[in-house]
């Protein structure tokens, strides 16, 4: 039902800028404005566009033996993040099942911050809380949890003119921050907190500030050139650089190794609680894997199609889109892992026909600069 | 948004008939299909001499977010596709009405055309 869709602080914005909005992740969200996906995705790769992420889970894991409990939950070692760094990582249950993809922060001494999915946000927090709470008694810390993600609004500015816009429009400090760390800077005399993250293979930076400035900032932003973009640009932006979505690449069936982003954990860790399943899996090796796939005649594939290999079908496509940075259709998905190593032919049944398909190397774009 | 020279099916496809001839029809997606699509990426469309069937699927629109079909207002034969839109699948969004047409069909049966919509009734359907 609609009335029971939530709504980020720049709802009113959205719709002033003719957003069309759909559902996303128990959100109303907008899915492109007025000049459409396509426009958005070029403005994103050649100038700048803004994204309002205000939907995201933000929480905050503070005071003594916050980190170390990090350590504990996630899939790498958040304690040793010197401050003001941030790491991509995965949250795996015990058996090494990725429950989340999600990125921490050191903000402060014993105070991190962690971003996940809005659609993973409610269940992140129950088993997180749960996970936290154990960990209080057995060491008779007082770690605190707290939820700040309806207070705090979160846009996201991305493309190659992001960092000049930023700069232009706060106290010029943005541009020292280097890329995955995160700083204050002052934005229409607020201090906001600016990370240079992203989901669209671009530059540019992540900022979260107090809800009641949301409108204001967001409109400085297009008021100062970027573009208003939504979820439709932002997931191909995000496809095209190769990045995984939660619950449509992975989900808690699949281990970060199978799904490509091995390169995100660390198991070697007696604390972590994932770590002997993961080490295993790691050991073992994986029965699929995600590859990355150029779509060689005509169609677009999309979600759930199969994958075939000498007439066989060895996998399933888990997003496919066409790419007009690379103006041909794309997509990833798993296939079984000799398919993958071999690098072999593949083809994609696109409603009935069977197209021919080329498996190449992730990401599909990767900026110039 | 609706020109009132057309006839509309509740599939959200127009059909403009020939100056020339009563039995010659070209047919294309409404505004509104467009717009609700989105910008659209590719066009499968039959061959020409292929038979279409009112009211059946003829082809496929992909937009970058999804596919639909595509169903003929009308039966008959077609007598031409829009190549232009094997390139510029784009002209479907720029123009509906015009460079965005997407075949031509020559009719088995004229008073099929009783079975669609006027222009007013098409715009009330759409609420």
């Amino acid at each position: 039902m609609k009335s029971e869709l939530k709504r980020t602080p720049l709802y009113q914005s959205h719709l002033q800028y003719n957003a069309r909005m759909t559902p996303f992740g128990g959100w109303d969200m907008p899915v492109q404005y007025q000049h459409g996906i396509l426009h958005e995705v070029e403005q994103v790769r050649n100038n700048a566009g803004i994204f309002d992420v205000s939907h995201m889970g933000r929480f905050e894991f503070s005071q003594h033996g916050a980190g170390k409990f990090l350590d504990t939950v996630l899939s790498v070692q958040a304690s040793a993040l010197r401050h003001g760094r941030a790491k991509y990582h995965m949250i795996c249950d015990e058996k090494g099942g990725i429950i989340d993809d999600a990125i921490v922060y050191n903000l402060m001494p014993d105070r991190f911050l962690l971003v996940v999915n809005a659609g993973n946000a409610d269940r992140d927090r129950e088993w997180l809380l749960a996970k936290m709470k154990q960990y209080n008694q057995k060491h008779g810390y007082d770690i605190q949890f707290t939820d700040i993600s309806r207070h705090i609004a979160m846009i996201a500015l991305q493309g190659p003119n992001a960092v000049q816009i930023m700069d232009l429009i706060s106290d010029g400090k943005a541009s020292k921050i280097r890329r995955f760390r995160a700083g204050e800077v002052t934005i229409l005399n607020k201090r906001i907190l600016a990370a240079r993250t992203g989901y669209t293979g671009e530059d540019g930076f992540e900022i979260m500030f107090d809800a009641q400035d949301s409108h204001q900032i967001w409109k400085l932003m297009i008021d100062s050139g970027a573009a208003p973009c939504g979820l439709g640009a932002r997931d191909v932006l995000r496809l095209e650089a190769g990045m995984l979505l939660h619950g449509s690449d992975m989900t808690v069936e699949n281990n970060p190794y199978e799904a490509g982003l091995g390169w995100t954990v660390a198991p070697d860790r007696a604390e972590y609680i994932a770590g002997q399943a993961l080490r295993a899996i790691r050991d073992q090796g994986v029965e699929k894997r995600m590859i990355g796939f150029i779509v060689r005649g005509r169609g677009i594939a999309r979600q759930g199609y199969s994958l075939i290999h000498e007439d066989e079908r060895v996998g399933s496509v888990t997003s496919g889109s066409f790419s007009p940075t690379l103006n041909a259709a794309i997509g990833i998905g798993y296939v079984q892992t000799q398919v993958a190593d071999a690098n072999a032919k593949i083809a994609v049944e696109i409603r009935g026909k069977t197209v021919d398909a080329e498996i190449v190397g992730l990401p599909f774009y990767k900026p110039t600069k | 948004m609706y020109p009132n020279d057309l006839k509309y099916s509740d599939e959200h496809e127009w059909v403009r008939i020939s100056a020339e001839s009563n039995d010659h029809a070209e047919i294309g997606i409404t505004n509104y299909a467009q717009d609700s699509l989105g910008d659209v990426v590719f066009v499968e469309m039959p061959e020409i001499g292929a038979k279409v069937t009112q009211f059946d699927k003829f082809g496929e629109i992909e937009s970058v977010k999804a596919v639909s079909d595509l169903f003929s207002p009308v039966s008959g034969t077609i007598t031409h596709i829009n190549e232009a839109l094997i390139d510029s699948p784009e002209l479907i969004n720029n123009d509906p009405y015009g460079d965005g047409w997407v075949m031509k069909v020559k009719l088995d049966d004229p008073s099929e055309l009783d079975q669609l919509m006027d222009a007013e009734t098409y715009t009330a359907s759409l609420g």
